[in-house]
């Protein structure tokens, strides 16, 4: 239940990739049959692509997943805003609960000389629209605010986020990766400039991912070469990971309804299980959070422990705990929702996916308690 | 992640020897805080300036809590000298390696136990 982290790949799509690997291995760049028919199957991608974010194919532009997507995004408006002759500004605003990808991406433009400022969000992990309207200055000319959380699940008011972006011509990307296939999105309606996407977090492969850019919006590109992607991205196309990120966003769209359906029910089962156990929690909003996301936490145990007695027991979990983290650092989302370091620790992400069933859902129900109970024998903080 | 951690690390982890609490222990130490993710608490029974019954309790991580029982399976018995020689790479060692980010809980066992030991002699002093 660790589906946040990332998803088997689809058999569908492992099949409608297979081609792409021998038999149509061209490249699609070139001018004869074996590059055309690549051609013609990256362009049918970037048309299934834009189909599920209610996008025009020419603005879909394919990437190696979403750090690249986010990266680009970001430092391409960045990067042309400095130069460009009457640059609007140096002020981008980003919130304090972005993925590493986006923060990262901030943080090196800080050393470049941008100002960026990170918004505080409220208990569930939501911004505050105003907020965002107060940080706007005549210096701002980006927001990059992610649609969905990847820890705690919490949806963000995209729509108003992009209202308020447009009101005031400022650029609006958003990080998707956790988003798509779970919840309805489409940048016309909502006003998003720029949105990521990954292959992987939706039964694609690893290793692809695509950026949408608005059409009239200009970027400047970070890979220079041959000039692909109408030289925004240059290097040689990844067919058969390009085919397989269409095709995981053609059963995505389809699916999109039934599956928000069936995750919705299972979490909910799930949420209501495991709050039973006593002094448990759920952190992230109630209803504003990704169908497939549980997050909670219980008091006087860690989450590496947490994790590692229920991997033994077959079930993948994640935490923000900062002794599963590599810099032994706590989850900067928990963090930032007010969590104090003791809860951080205590922390619990179970995130679901396609495979999982009710059974699934009434196994981790019956063994989290004892699990939570052995641990908090052990624990002097428990009394 | 389960991975990291060599075999004897999981047994300790999976099956903690001597958790729990001495009611009437001789002495009783406890290091860390909530913050950090660790909190270890030893408890020592004393008996001809030798350790005779020794228990613990740990809030952290699966190595905090494998070196916290190893910790009590290596000093039962000892004398207070021998146990208070114990350092975090005697720790690590019987626990066949641990995570060089991770080796500061092993130190946490060690130290726990000294807190122990000196509460005892502080508690003991003619």
């Amino acid at each position: 239940m660790d589906h946040g982290a990332s998803t088997p790949v689809d058999k569908e799509v492992i099949d409608e990739m297979i081609p792409y690997f021998d038999k149509y291995f061209g490249n699609p760049s070139s001018i004869h049959s074996f590059g055309r028919e690549a051609f013609d199957a990256v362009e049918e991608s970037r048309s299934k692509v834009a189909d599920i974010l209610n996008a025009d194919a020419d603005e879909i532009i394919f990437t190696s997943g979403g750090t690249e997507s986010d990266n680009l995004g970001i430092k391409g408006v960045a990067y042309l805003n400095k130069d460009k002759i009457g640059g609007k500004g140096n002020h981008i605003i980003t919130s304090s609960i972005e993925h590493p990808a986006v923060l990262a991406t901030c943080g090196h433009l800080e050393k470049q000389g941008f100002n960026v400022k990170y918004l505080p969000v409220d208990k569930y992990g939501i911004i505050r629209i105003k907020d965002l309207e107060e940080a706007i200055s005549k210096d701002t000319f980006l927001i990059t605010i992610m649609y969905a959380n990847n820890e705690i699940g919490t949806i963000e008011p995209i729509n108003e986020i992009g209202r308020i972006a447009k009101k005031h011509d400022v650029l609006f990307h958003t990080d998707a990766v956790q988003a798509i296939c779970k919840t309805p999105i489409d940048v016309g309606k909502s006003n998003v400039d720029l949105l990521s996407v990954s292959a992987h977090k939706i039964y694609g492969p690893k290793g692809v991912g695509a950026l949408y850019i608005r059409n009239g919006v200009k970027i400047y590109p970070l890979a220079h070469g041959g000039g692909h992607e109408k030289g925004l991205r240059s290097s040689t196309y990844n067919t058969p990971g390009i085919v397989g990120l269409g095709k995981a966003c053609e059963l995505g769209k389809t699916r999109l309804k039934e599956d928000m359906a069936y995750f919705k029910n299972l979490r909910d089962k799930l949420i209501k299980d495991i709050l039973k156990i006593d002094e448990s929690y759920l952190n992230g909003h109630p209803e504003k959070r990704l169908v497939n996301n549980a997050h909670f936490r219980f008091t006087a145990i860690e989450g590496e422990s947490l994790n590692m007695m229920l991997d033994e027991k077959g079930i993948a979990s994640a935490t923000g705990s900062a002794c599963s983290s590599k810099k032994l650092q706590a989850s900067h989302v928990l963090t930032a929702i007010g969590l104090k370091p003791e809860e951080v620790h205590g922390s619990l992400r179970l995130t679901l996916g396609k495979g999982n069933t009710e059974e699934d859902i009434s196994y981790v129900a019956s063994v989290l308690p004892g699990i939570v109970g052995k641990l908090r024998k052990m624990s002097p903080l428990w009394n | 992640m389960a991975d990291m951690y060599t075999k004897k690390v999981k047994d300790h982890f999976y099956n903690p020897r001597n958790v729990g609490e001495i009611k009437d222990a001789d002495g009783v130490g406890t290091v860390g805080n909530p913050t950090c993710g660790d909190v270890m608490t030893m408890y020592i029974k004393v008996k001809d300036e030798r350790i005779i019954d020794i228990k613990f309790k740990t809030f952290g991580c699966a190595a905090a809590i494998a070196s916290s029982s190893i910790t009590t399976e290596i000093v039962k018995g000892k004398t207070l000298d021998e146990a208070m020689k114990l350092t975090r790479d005697d720790v690590a060692t019987e626990l066949g390696g641990l995570p060089a980010i991770k080796m500061h809980c092993s130190n946490l066992a060690s130290d726990a136990l000294r807190e122990a030991i000196n509460d005892y002699r502080m508690k003991n002093k003619k």
